[in-house]
């Protein structure tokens, strides 16, 4: 019975001085956040946060993971994306639970030794949900540098005709495996789509190459040969050839070139096209 | 009752173009039967279409080095034409590269390739 | 291993006695890659992985059965099979997962090949207990 009690008296701290506690805490939200947020806004979200936590403790909830608390961390979850999407920092985002316990402070100074417990109990509830608040922010913060991952992949993986059967992807930046497989799937599939049997690889603008992905590169050319194709790989700088030598990468019997105007007319001439200077040419 | 799959002549190249998910004993048969043919119809080339072919595992790929190493015997040339992409990269990935067999991008250019090889050979 | 079924599928079966099953065994796990939409190329390795592993059933293992469906874990979806049979089981795995061996006259590529067509790959034998192969591949 006694722990009844005391369980509503965690729910009575948070009633008694309702108004003021409220206000601070909202104050020193406001400042933290430096004016990024209306204050009218973190009013609404920090007056709805308290009413859940307060009929939380009411229903006698203590646990920040768990059933009693699930609004609480409902409107938390929607708070830390929040936050994390508009590009605050962790700390900015946490401070909006932590600063709730300095708001009880002051009525700590010239409180009972009860109230000092009540308030240590209290104070591990906030430090949960706060930790909670941090997990939160990283998991969509996480969404969001997967997602613009994805969308980098697609905006650079253009595979462009140069000629009749002759279709280049020019690779750009740093290579990973995830992006290397995407590009040569496009690639393949144009080879299909245009019915080229002549594809050129430039990797002029890679600054690196791995192990995997230039496994990936090897998988690549072995894939078109099997459907009828010849692949070529231009561009590769004298440190990439140094990394490949070194990591111990066979590229076997790939034919590879200087530069891509090197690759273009050795195509070419695989299609049976020659290319011939006109007489007079070049003035 | 397994499913044969029919061989077709035009000119001198035999072709086959197989259009269903493949039984293995269905692909024992097509080899015998393309050994058979290439003799009794004096053929000269072989085209193999796969473009319907979703799936190519490593019974079908034995399969394809088989009859082009049987038919370079017989005196035949073999093309596989039409693989798709997602076929490809999984063969690559099983450890099949089909070393000896020779493909085109589709059937136009693989009767193309037999051509221009008939001609090589024919100059030698 | 367990495999992580999804809540509320349960797993086909399709027995795997005839030549003709592995074509079925294919169709089967065709349907669930597609279900879970894996990439085309996912797919593709995916079904190639199981009609590997169908066929070692059969040949090896002296027929059994699949069990395909959805599974789900921490989030994620994707397609699993496990290839059941009462057979002689596998000696020596080690030697069986390597590329070119065969105790059969297949090219020595089921195994080691399946298994690196799919994300998750887990193989339970013992001599004369016959063999259980289960394979996943996650949707990206």
């Amino acid at each position: 019975m006694a722990k009844q009690d005391s369980k509503s008296d965690l729910a009575g701290l948070l009633s008694a001085d309702r108004e003021r506690v409220v206000d601070q805490w909202i104050d020193s939200v406001v400042g933290s956040l430096k004016g990024r947020i209306s204050k009218a806004e973190v009013d609404r979200e920090l007056r709805e946060l308290y009413a859940a936590l307060v009929e939380a403790l009411v229903a006698g909830g203590e646990d920040a993971r768990g059933d009693h608390l699930s609004e609480t961390r409902a409107l938390l979850t929607e708070l830390s994306r929040n936050r994390a999407r508009q590009g605050f920092t962790p700390s900015e985002t946490a401070i909006s639970v932590l600063a709730l316990k300095r708001a009880f402070e002051p009525a700590l100074r010239d409180g009972s030794a009860e109230d000092t417990d009540r308030y240590l109990r209290l104070s591990r509830i906030l430090d949960d949900l706060a930790l909670f608040t941090i997990e939160t922010y990283t998991r969509t913060r996480e969404e969001i540098i997967s997602s613009q991952a994805t969308q980098l992949m697609e905006l650079s993986t253009p595979v462009v005709k140069l000629w009749d059967g002759v279709i280049a992807v020019p690779l750009v930046g740093t290579l990973d495996s995830a992006r290397t497989q995407v590009v040569m799937e496009k690639l393949l599939q144009a080879l299909v789509d245009t019915g080229s049997e002549q594809a050129i690889i430039d990797i002029t603008g890679v600054p690196a190459v791995d192990t995997q992905v230039a496994q990936h590169l090897l998988k690549t050319i072995v894939a078109a040969r099997l459907m009828g194709a010849e692949c070529t790989v231009s561009g590769i700088r004298p440190q990439i050839a140094q990394t490949i030598v070194a990591l111990g990468i066979e590229f076997g019997d790939i034919v590879t070139k200087a530069t891509l105007a090197d690759a273009l007319q050795l195509a070419l001439k695989k299609s049976g096209i020659d290319l011939v200077a006109h007489q007079g040419g070049g003035r | 009752m397994t499913e044969r799959v029919p061989v077709l002549r035009i000119g001198d190249v035999l072709l086959v173009s197989i259009q269903v998910d493949l039984e293995d004993q269905t692909v024992l048969n097509l080899q015998e039967d393309l050994a058979e043919q290439i003799v009794s119809r004096a053929a000269r080339g072989v085209v193999i279409d796969i473009t319907a072919v979703e799936i190519v595992d490593s019974f079908v790929g034995r399969m394809l080095a088989t009859i082009a190493s049987i038919s370079r015997l017989l005196d035949a040339e073999t093309v596989v034409v039409g693989m798709r992409p997602a076929v490809a990269i999984t063969l690559v990935e099983l450890g099949l590269s089909l070393g000896g067999v020779r493909t085109a991008l589709d059937l136009e250019k693989g009767l193309a390739l037999l051509r221009r090889a008939a001609a090589d050979t024919d100059r030698r | 291993m367990n495999v992580p079924w999804a809540a509320g599928q349960v797993p086909r079966t399709q027995g795997i006695a005839q030549n003709d099953d592995v074509v079925r065994a294919r169709q089967q796990v065709r349907g669930h890659a597609q279900q879970c939409k894996l990439s085309l190329v996912d797919q593709t390795k995916f079904i190639t992985a199981a009609s590997e592993l169908a066929r070692n059933t059969l040949v090896y293992g002296g027929g059994g059965e699949m069990r395909s469906g959805l599974v789900e874990r921490d989030g994620r979806r994707g397609v699993a099979a496990v290839f059941e049979d009462s057979g002689p089981g596998i000696p020596d795995i080690e030697l069986a997962l390597t590329d070119g061996w065969t105790s059969g006259g297949g090219l020595g590529l089921g195994l080691s090949g399946a298994r690196r067509l799919v994300d998750e790959f887990f193989l339970d034998t013992e001599a004369g207990r016959g063999t259980t192969v289960s394979i996943v591949k996650w949707s990206r």
